[in-house]
């Protein structure tokens, strides 16, 4: 039992150590791809939250994503946002949008909840897409990446260890609450919401929280892409979008904070494997039809997400 | 008849339409601390209807609820649980994929929820694993308390659905069919514990094993079509004859 505790701790601090240690040595191309999976993964776990802690089934969360996107490209100005400041309101207009959103679409449960989630997200496409806040379907430029002293995106290592620490700030906070009753109530929310309510939980509540935060960790997410990209589009709000971020939740393992982050890093391996003409020839100009085969392949396949995989491959199922 | 005015759960005229079905059709009740109220009647009589407007499940047409003298009759199903009104599902009702004390701890956690403390580990919660252990011993599943909950039988299933009430220390409990599917010594167990329940709490007990109704129930209320057509101790209700007709005409 303690081993495997220990086992669950040790893997992924040893990974982000080796990430750490790893990034100055790295390449251009090596290093932007890294940052672009770590971002993606915090998107991902963000989604986790919903998905496999509490048993929503979101399809609209890029929404939050976008939306954190935005908000740090429009309130950056020409000269550059204060890092101290775009940070927090990227992740607090995301959640103020997660509790709009929330409060709505969790009175509807299963299929509807779905379809609610999704409505909500193409209406914030749609506001940055048809009209000129946000520049309308070119998307925005950011002139000056955001920057506190020292502490300036402009840096890619600088830019670099911000998503490092990111990700294990989101991994962490969201082991932590994994294990906290908070977290329990919400696997009991998952399992069987009617006795919750019989146990005297207020369920609504535990449920939005679950969606504030979840938003929240998705405008990080977001914050740190239009720091990375420099320009944000509607795109980023689009449907595909959802669905391409529950796909990595999925194709991981539902359940684990390690299966978001591994479902990230396969997801995006996978697509840049099948887009790469070098490696793919002719047919890399067609990889979403190969992606989704190989995705297809893998959910027959392994029903529990690639951690199944590695579960079933340990003899001592430690992993 | 009975005196309300020390009544913990008191009902007055409570009915429940589907559409154009009356499913509860003015049912008064009370249930007192000392005493097991067993509610009889044939199967679509209305027993499991009362319970869901009692624990506020669903919302009733008419009627009201007071609790203590206070009026719950729109109080939200889980404020009523915190106010001390715990239930049992006839259809089990678990977290079958929990460990058996997991269970009983979630279900008590609700009385010291503390959501904001994130930091804090649930296992570690002293409080919550307590009130689990003391329900699994009252229940009688103490060696069960590492158990996955959906592996157990089906007859301890039905008893941790009762320790999961006993769990959230409700002061009313509202039992729909606990003896279901129970052997004959599980049976044994669960009416020698309800037995040390009342004691301290306000039971009603919707059962249709009549041989364990009439062993434990202190007042009887009888239902036919939604509608309460006799209340009385076992006695009573036993030489009643419109019970007797109503009963023997239907089986």
């Amino acid at each position: 039992m303690t081993a495997m505790k220990r086992s669950a701790f040790l893997l992924p601090v040893a990974c982000a150590v080796a990430v750490g240690i790893a990034g100055p040595f790295m390449g251009n191309y090596a290093s932007d791809f890294i940052v672009k999976v770590m971002i993606l993964s915090i998107f991902a776990l963000s989604l986790e939250l919903l998905v496999g802690m509490t048993g929503l089934v979101s399809l609209g969360h890029a929404a939050f994503y976008g939306i954190g996107a935005y908000v740090t490209v429009l309130a950056s100005g020409n000269e550059g946002g204060n890092f101290a400041l775009l940070l927090p309101a990227a992740m607090g207009v995301a959640a103020l949008y997660a509790l709009f959103v929330g409060a709505l679409s969790l009175r509807t449960r299963g299929v509807y909840f779905i379809m609610v989630t999704l409505a909500f997200a193409q209406m914030a496409f749609f506001v940055f897409h048809d009209t000129k806040v946000g520049g309308g379907s070119d998307g925005i430029y950011m002139y000056v990446r955001p920057a506190i002293g020292a502490l300036d995106m402009e840096n890619r290592t600088v830019l670099f260890y911000v998503v490092l620490a990111s990700l294990v700030f989101t991994y962490a906070l969201l082991a932590l609450i994994r294990r906290s009753r908070f977290g329990a109530a919400l696997a009991g929310i998952r399992v069987n919401e009617q006795r919750m309510r019989a146990a005297g939980f207020a369920v609504y509540g535990y449920k939005l929280a679950a969606f504030v935060l979840a938003g929240a960790l998705a405008g990080l997410a977001g914050f740190l892409l239009a720091s990375r990209d420099g320009v944000v589009n509607p795109e980023l709000m689009a449907w595909h979008n959802s669905g391409e971020v529950l796909l990595m939740v999925i194709l991981g393992g539902l359940g684990h904070l390690r299966g978001a982050v591994i479902g990230a890093v396969a997801f995006t391996l996978l697509k840049e494997i099948f887009s790469t003409h070098a490696v793919m020839g002719p047919l890399a100009d067609h990889w979403q039809l190969t992606l989704g085969l190989t995705i297809i392949v893998f959910v027959a396949l392994l029903p529990k997400g690639l951690i199944g995989l590695v579960q079933r491959l340990s003899p001592k199922g430690a992993a | 008849m009975t005196t309300t005015t020390n009544a913990l759960l008191s009902v007055e005229k409570l009915t429940r339409r589907f559409g154009g079905l009356t499913a509860v059709n003015g049912v008064t009740l009370d249930l007192h601390v000392g005493e097991v109220h067993a509610v009889i009647g044939t199967n679509g009589a209305g027993k499991s209807t009362l319970i869901n407007m009692l624990s506020g499940e669903i919302e009733a047409s008419e009627g009201r609820i007071t609790l203590d003298g206070t009026d719950i009759t729109g109080r939200a199903q889980w404020k009523r649980a915190r106010d001390g009104v715990g239930r049992s599902y006839q259809r089990t009702t678990i977290f079958p994929e929990f460990s058996v004390h997991e269970n009983c701890r979630l279900a008590a956690q609700a009385a010291t929820p503390k959501p904001w403390a994130f930091w804090e580990s649930s296992r570690g919660c002293a409080t919550s694993s307590a009130s689990a252990d003391a329900a699994l011993e009252a229940a009688g599943l103490t060696h069960e308390a590492q158990r996955i909950a959906g592996t157990m039988s089906h007859g301890a299933q039905r008893q941790l659905e009762v320790a999961m009430c006993l769990a959230t220390n409700p002061r009313v409990l509202l039992l729909d069919e606990p003896l279901a599917g129970m052997g004959a010594e599980e049976t044994d167990r669960m009416l020698t514990l309800l037995a040390r329940l009342k004691a301290t709490h306000a039971i009603l007990l919707v059962e249709h094993d009549m041989d364990a109704v009439f062993r434990i129930a202190d007042r009887i209320t009888v239902m036919v079509n939604g509608a309460v057509i006799a209340t009385g101790n076992p006695t009573e209700i036993r030489e009643n004859p419109e019970v007797r007709t109503a009963y023997l005409g239907d089986h």
